[in-house]
């Protein structure tokens, strides 16, 4: 399935760009943003409005991504490939592996837990940087596990399930002492337990719920990011708390071709571990 | 949790106050960066990095260097609330015609940011003046 996902969608883009022109030029440094953990072009936890790479309105872009998460009890690693065309269109696909530790191993018979990720997402109105308004754009990540033991052992409804988000973000040229600032706000809605890596629904709650994610980022260089996010999470399961998401994050963009971001993460209690803290490091190739 | 919240608050406190005091400066921008001298030498160092770009240079071989050059310095100061008079002509007007694609526009940032940078401006006086530059971006792009 993994192999197979990923062979068909770069197939996709790499015959939807053959005729096109494509982005080296494009957009300004840095403003391509990061690889979302869940695919989209985004912040590291939060999907943005930003489309991942560098294309303009007269091209497309391509972009792989592999991700790290490392924290106290559990690992979680994501790969996938991102495409947007004519900085109106992007899609992705991830693939994430979440890796339990051997006490849950041994209790579910269980060792690690797959989820694939395909999203889509269009920017409705405004340029990141030169417009008065913030960019917005409206989204979608559909997610399916590969098995549903550990999710429904835990009381969650389904094995699968949609995120859909909207989100703003904006850069202001040199307002805070003459760095650029640049801010998120997501609006998704939303019936994953964690991420959808516990299943979607629960016995708490199984309607969508709408959470908000909101980052922000100051531009040091046109090579160096600083900035933090928060993200929101609902409370589907009764028996297994979920607390919002935090991170810290430097990023490092060298060139329109590579970025390298990581980040400090704070996911408060996951699957009855608490105290989830840990680095969080992610690498995106834009391909053209 | 909470530490986390109330570490990442006090930073960011700390840092407009920061930003807060650095404002304070009632120099304009023009004066900031070094006045006239530096807004000659930023337009010299830009003609140069267009005579070296040959997707960006195509728009300019029929340009009549010396006027752009005079226009370019009076533009510059003028906008960042320099002592200067501006007799050129619109944004509209001079790049209408041209037919100014994204990419191109964000190549010449790119060219501009450059001659900033090799005329001695720092990477917040950059983004100032690309600041106030970039207001007109719609009316030179695909007109
Ligand atoms: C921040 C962006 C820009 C600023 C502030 C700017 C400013 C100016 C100014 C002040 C002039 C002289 C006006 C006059 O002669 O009356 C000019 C002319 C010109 N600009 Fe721009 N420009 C910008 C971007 C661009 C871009 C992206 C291109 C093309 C890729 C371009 C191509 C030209 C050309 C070809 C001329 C000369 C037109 C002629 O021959 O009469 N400019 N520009």
């Amino acid at each position: 399935m993994r192999i197979k996902g990923l062979k068909t969608l770069s197939l996709l883009c790499v015959m939807t760009s053959a005729t096109s022109v494509m982005a080296d030029a494009g957009k300004l440094l840095a403003t391509a943003g990061l690889s979302q953990i869940e695919g989209s072009g985004g912040g590291g936890l939060v999907p943005w409005a930003t489309l991942a790479g560098y294309d303009t309105r007269d091209e497309t872009s391509a972009s792989v991504f592999m991700t790290n998460v490392d924290v106290t009890d559990y690992r979680l690693s994501s790969i996938g490939i991102a495409s947007s065309f004519y900085d109106r269109v992007e899609l992705s696909y991830a693939q994430q592996t979440f890796h339990l530790p051997v006490s849950l191993n041994k209790a579910l018979g269980v060792g690690e837990i797959k989820q694939n990720i395909l999203g889509a997402k269009v920017r409705l109105f405004g340029d990141l940087v030169y417009s008065d308004y913030p960019q917005v754009s409206i989204g979608l990540q559909h997610k399916s596990l590969d098995q549903n033991t550990v999710a429904s052992y835990l009381g969650a409804k389904k094995d699968s399930g949609t995120d859909l988000y909207l989100a703003a973000t904006k850069v202001h040229l040199g307002l805070v002492a003459g760095y650029d600032l640049i801010w998120n706000l997501t609006a998704c809605a939303t019936k994953a337990n964690e991420m959808g890596l516990l299943g979607f629904g629960g016995d708490g709650n199984n309607h969508y719920q709408m959470v908000m994610e909101g980052s922000v980022g100051l531009l040091l260089s046109p090579k160096w990011v600083v900035g933090m996010e928060y993200r929101q999470k609902p409370n589907n399961l009764s028996r297994v708390e979920e607390d919002d998401w935090k991170d810290v994050f430097v990023s490092y963009n060298p060139n329109k071709n590579f970025n390298l971001t990581a980040a400090y993460v704070d996911l408060g209690t996951v699957a009855t571990q608490k105290d989830q803290t840990g680095l969080y490091l992610s690498m995106t190739g834009y391909l053209w | 949790m909470v530490s986390f919240i109330k570490a990442s608050v006090l930073i960011f406190c700390l840092f407009l106050v920061a930003c807060a005091n650095q404002n304070k400066a009632p120099e304009s921008l023009y004066d900031d960066v070094g006045g006239q001298p530096v807004m000659i030498k930023i337009t010299d160092n830009f003609i140069q990095e267009i005579s070296f770009n040959r997707t960006i240079y195509q728009y300019f071989a029929k340009t009549n260097i010396d006027r752009f050059r005079e226009k370019f310095i009076e533009y510059l100061c003028v906008s960042t609330g320099g002592p200067c008079q501006y007799t050129g002509d619109t944004m509209l007007k001079v790049h209408q015609g041209q037919k100014i694609t994204e990419a191109d526009f964000n190549t010449t940032v790119d060219l501009l940011v450059a001659a900033m940078k090799d005329a001695g401006l720092t990477y917040p006086q950059q983004n100032r003046v690309l600041e106030v530059l970039a207001k007109t971006r719609r009316e030179m792009l695909y007109q």
